[in-house]
C-alpha cells in the first residue's frame, strides 16, 4: 500500500488568508469560490509568476478568474458533472501500484513511477474544475516495516519531486502541506518539506496536503497531547474539551476544508487503512477496483458523478 | 347434544388443520435452520469475523416502498435484526454491534425521535424475557453512547437491560444509542486527561511528581508521556469488543456516518444496496464470502513482507 507523491504543474496563483473552519462551516460552505468568479466577465489578463503580497483582492480575483477561464477552455468541466455540486475536498488513498508493476513483470519502482503520472494528471485536474484541496495518502506510518530498499526509494523520490516541482509550486498558487509524524523521514526530506511549505504558505487557489508517516490514530493522540497540556498549563478546562478544540488540533488544522467530501480508494480494498479517521466521519466513500497508476480521467468522473448522486443528510432528514 | 358434539368436532377438526399447519411450518423451519448450519459449516473452513458491526439504514425508504405507514419500517427492520442477530450467533460471531440511533439523528422531526425511543423502549423490555434472543443465546447486551442524552425511561430500560444480562457470557450485543464516534472520542480524550491529572495530583501529594503540575508543558517528552494512545482506547464506549472485522451499511450509502470511526482502521467496509429491513441469510453469506476472500489477499501480502 505504499504510494507516491509527485507534484505538478498548475495555474495562478491567489493571495488571500486562510482561516480555520469548523465541520458545520464547512458543510455550509457551498464552494462561492467558484460560483462568483465565473458569474464574471472581463476582459484577459495575466499575472506574472510570484505576485505579491500587495497585490489588491480586486486585481487578484480578476486574474484568478481570467486563469481559471483559460484553464476551464484546457480541461472544461465534463457536461455530465454539476459545478455547483463538486466537493471541496477530495481524498486519494493511491492503492496498487506495487500490483501494477507485478502484472507487468516490473520492479516496484515502475509501478511508483506511473503512479507519480496519475498523481500528477488528478491534481491537475483538480486544479481546474475548482476542487480546493486534495489530500493523498502518500506514506502510511505502518508502511515503514515495508522492505528498506522500497522505502529508500520512495523517500528519495519524495525529495527529488519536491525540488523539481518548486519553482511551479510557488508560482503557481499551489500551496503544500504534509501531515504526519515527519520525525521519522530523513533529515534532509524533512528540511525540504519545511522549506517548501514556508514558501507556499500564502497560496490559496488549491492545497495539496500530503500525508506522510501519517496515522489517523496518531493525528488523533498527538491531538489529544495537546489538549493534556493545555488542560495541565492552566491554558483550558477539562470541561472546555469538545468536538471543536480537537478539531482545531488535528493536523488537518492546516486546511479551510479538513473535512473530505468524497474518498477514493483504488486497487479495490474496502477499507480505510488508518487514514484521516476523525474528519472522515461524513465523507463519501469511493472504491474502484483500478489500480493507481490506471486511474485516470474517467474514472475521476465516475467518482464525481457518483458523489453528486448521493444525498448527505448528516444524520437529519432531508424532507 | 348433536351440535354440541358437531361443535366440538368442527373445533377439534380446526385445531387439528391449525396443528398440522403449524407442524408443517416446524418441519419446513427446521430444515431451513438445519440448511443454514451446513452452509456455516462449510464458511467455517475460513475464517469466520469475530467482531461485525452493521448500521442499520434504510428503514424508512422501505416504508415508503411498500407503502406502509411511517414508523412501521422500523418494526420490520427489528424483525430484521432479530434474524441477523441470530445468524452471526448461529455462526460463531461472538461480538456484534449496532447503530441504534446516532446523535445526529435528534435532529430529525420530534414525532420521529419519539416513536423511535418509543420502539426501543419496547424492544428493549421485550429483549429481557425469557424466550428472547439474549437469553437463547447467552448475550450480554450493552448500551453505548451518551446515554444521559436519552429520555429517563429508555435510559432506564437500558440500564435494567444491562443488569440483567450481565452474566451472559457467550456472546455480546453492542446498541449504539445516542452515539457519535467523534463524540465518544472526546469522551475518551476527557476521561484519559482527567485520570492523568488525578495520577499526577497523586504524585505531587505524595511529593515525588517532582512538581509537574507547576511546570509548563514545553518539553516534547512531557507530551509524549503524559497521554498515550492505550490511554485513549481503554476509554472509548466500544472497548467492551475488540475491533470490528467487517463494517455491513445496507441502502447502498458507502459513508460512515460518524460510527466506529477510531475502530474501523483496518476494518472491511462491506456496502449492500438492499434495504435494512429486506436484509438476509444470502447479504450475510455474501458479505462473509467476500470477507474471507479479502483476508487470504491480505495474509498472503503480510506474509510476503
Amino acid at each position: 500500500m505504499i504510494c507516491l507523491l509527485t507534484l505538478p504543474p498548475v495555474p495562478l496563483e491567489l493571495k488571500s488568508p486562510l482561516s480555520f473552519r469548523t465541520r458545520a462551516q464547512q458543510q455550509q460552505h457551498s464552494h462561492p469560490f467558484s460560483q462568483t468568479l465565473r458569474s464574471h466577465t472581463v476582459p484577459h489578463k495575466t499575472l506574472t509568476g510570484g505576485g505579491t503580497a500587495t497585490t489588491t483582492v480586486t486585481n487578484v480575483a480578476l486574474s484568478e478568474h481570467n486563469d481559471l477561464n483559460a484553464a476551464e477552455e484546457d480541461e472544461p468541466l465534463p457536461a455530465e458533472l454539476n459545478e455547483e455540486l463538486m466537493p471541496n475536498h477530495v481524498a486519494v488513498i493511491m492503492d496498487g501500484n506495487g500490483r501494477w508493476a507485478k502484472q507487468r513483470g516490473l520492479p516496484t519502482s515502475a509501478g511508483h513511477q506511473a503512479g507519480s503520472r496519475s498523481l500528477r494528471e488528478l491534481v491537475e485536474i483538480c486544479c481546474k474544475w475548482g476542487i480546493r484541496v486534495l489530500t493523498v495518502f502518500a506514506f502510511s506510518y505502518d508502511n515503514w516495516i515495508r522492505p528498506k530498499v522500497e522505502v529508500d526509494f520512495l523517500m528519495n523520490l519524495f525529495e527529488r519531486e519536491i525540488k523539481s516541482q518548486m519553482q511551479k509550486f510557488v508560482s503557481e498558487g499551489i500551496r503544500i502541506s504534509v501531515i504526519g509524524d515527519s520525525s521519522k523521514l530523513p533529515q534532509s526530506l524533512q528540511k525540504l518539506i519545511s522549506d517548501a511549505e514556508e514558501k507556499t504558505k500564502d497560496n490559496s487557489r488549491f492545497q495539496l496536503i500530503v500525508a506522510a508517516s501519517y496515522s489517523g490514530k496518531y493525528d488523533i493522540v498527538q491531538a489529544c497531547k495537546s489538549l493534556a497540556c493545555k488542560v495541565k498549563d492552566g491554558v483550558i478546562q477539562l470541561e472546555d474539551i469538545s468536538e471543536s478544540l480537537v478539531e482545531q488540533e488535528l493536523e488537518t488544522n492546516c486546511t479551510e476544508y479538513p473535512y473530505p467530501d468524497l474518498l477514493i480508494r483504488t486497487s479495490g480494498e474496502l477499507r480505510v487503512s488508518n487514514f484521516l479517521l476523525w474528519q472522515l466521519a461524513y465523507t463519501e466513500f469511493f472504491f474502484v477496483k483500478e489500480l493507481w497508476p490506471d486511474f485516470g480521467k474517467a474514472e475521476f468522473v465516475e467518482a464525481l458523478i457518483s458523489f453528486q448522486q448521493r444525498q448527505r443528510r448528516y444524520g437529519a432528514r432531508l424532507s | 347434544m348433536k351440535v354440541f358434539l358437531g361443535d366440538l368436532v368442527l373445533i377439534q377438526g380446526s385445531i387439528m388443520k391449525k396443528d398440522g399447519r403449524s407442524r408443517i411450518n416446524c418441519i419446513f423451519e427446521n430444515f431451513v435452520t438445519f440448511l443454514r448450519k451446513c452452509t456455516f459449516r462449510v464458511l467455517s473452513v475460513g475464517p469466520i469475523p469475530e467482531h461485525i458491526a452493521y448500521i442499520m439504514d434504510g428503514n424508512r425508504r422501505y416504508a415508503k416502498k411498500q407503502n406502509l405507514i411511517e414508523g412501521t419500517g422500523h418494526r420490520v427492520g427489528f424483525l430484521a435484526l432479530m434474524s441477523m442477530l441470530k445468524y452471526c450467533y448461529e455462526m460463531g460471531v461472538r461480538y456484534v454491534t449496532i447503530y441504534a440511533f446516532s446523535i445526529d439523528n435528534f435532529k430529525r422531526r420530534p414525532e420521529e425521535v419519539q416513536s423511535l425511543m418509543d420502539l426501543m423502549q419496547e424492544k428493549i423490555e421485550g429483549l429481557m424475557e425469557e424466550e428472547s434472543i439474549v437469553n437463547r443465546y447467552g448475550v450480554r447486551v450493552h448500551f453505548l453512547g451518551n446515554l444521559k442524552l436519552l429520555s429517563e425511561p429508555v435510559r432506564l430500560a437500558a440500564e435494567r437491560a444491562m443488569v440483567a444480562t450481565a452474566n451472559n457470557s457467550k456472546a455480546v450485543l453492542s446498541i449504539c444509542v445516542a452515539y457519535n464516534s467523534t463524540n465518544e472520542i472526546v469522551h475518551a480524550v476527557e476521561k484519559a486527561c482527567e485520570e492523568k491529572w488525578e495520577e499526577i495530583s497523586l504524585l505531587n501529594a505524595s511529593g515525588s511528581g517532582y512538581g509537574l503540575i507547576g511546570l509548563e508543558c514545553i518539553e516534547k517528552d512531557e507530551g509524549e508521556n503524559l497521554i498515550k494512545l492505550i490511554d485513549i482506547e481503554k476509554h472509548m464506549y466500544v472497548s467492551v469488543a475488540p475491533d470490528p472485522d467487517i463494517l455491513i451499511r445496507t441502502s447502498g450509502e458507502t459513508r460512515l456516518s460518524n460510527f466506529l470511526l477510531w475502530q474501523s482502521a483496518y476494518c472491511y467496509l462491506y456496502s449492500t444496496p438492499v434495504l435494512w429491513p429486506e436484509i438476509g441469510f444470502r447479504h450475510l453469506l455474501w458479505a462473509i464470502l467476500n470477507f474471507q476472500r479479502n483476508h487470504f489477499y491480505l495474509e498472503k501480502k503480510r506474509k510476503q513482507l
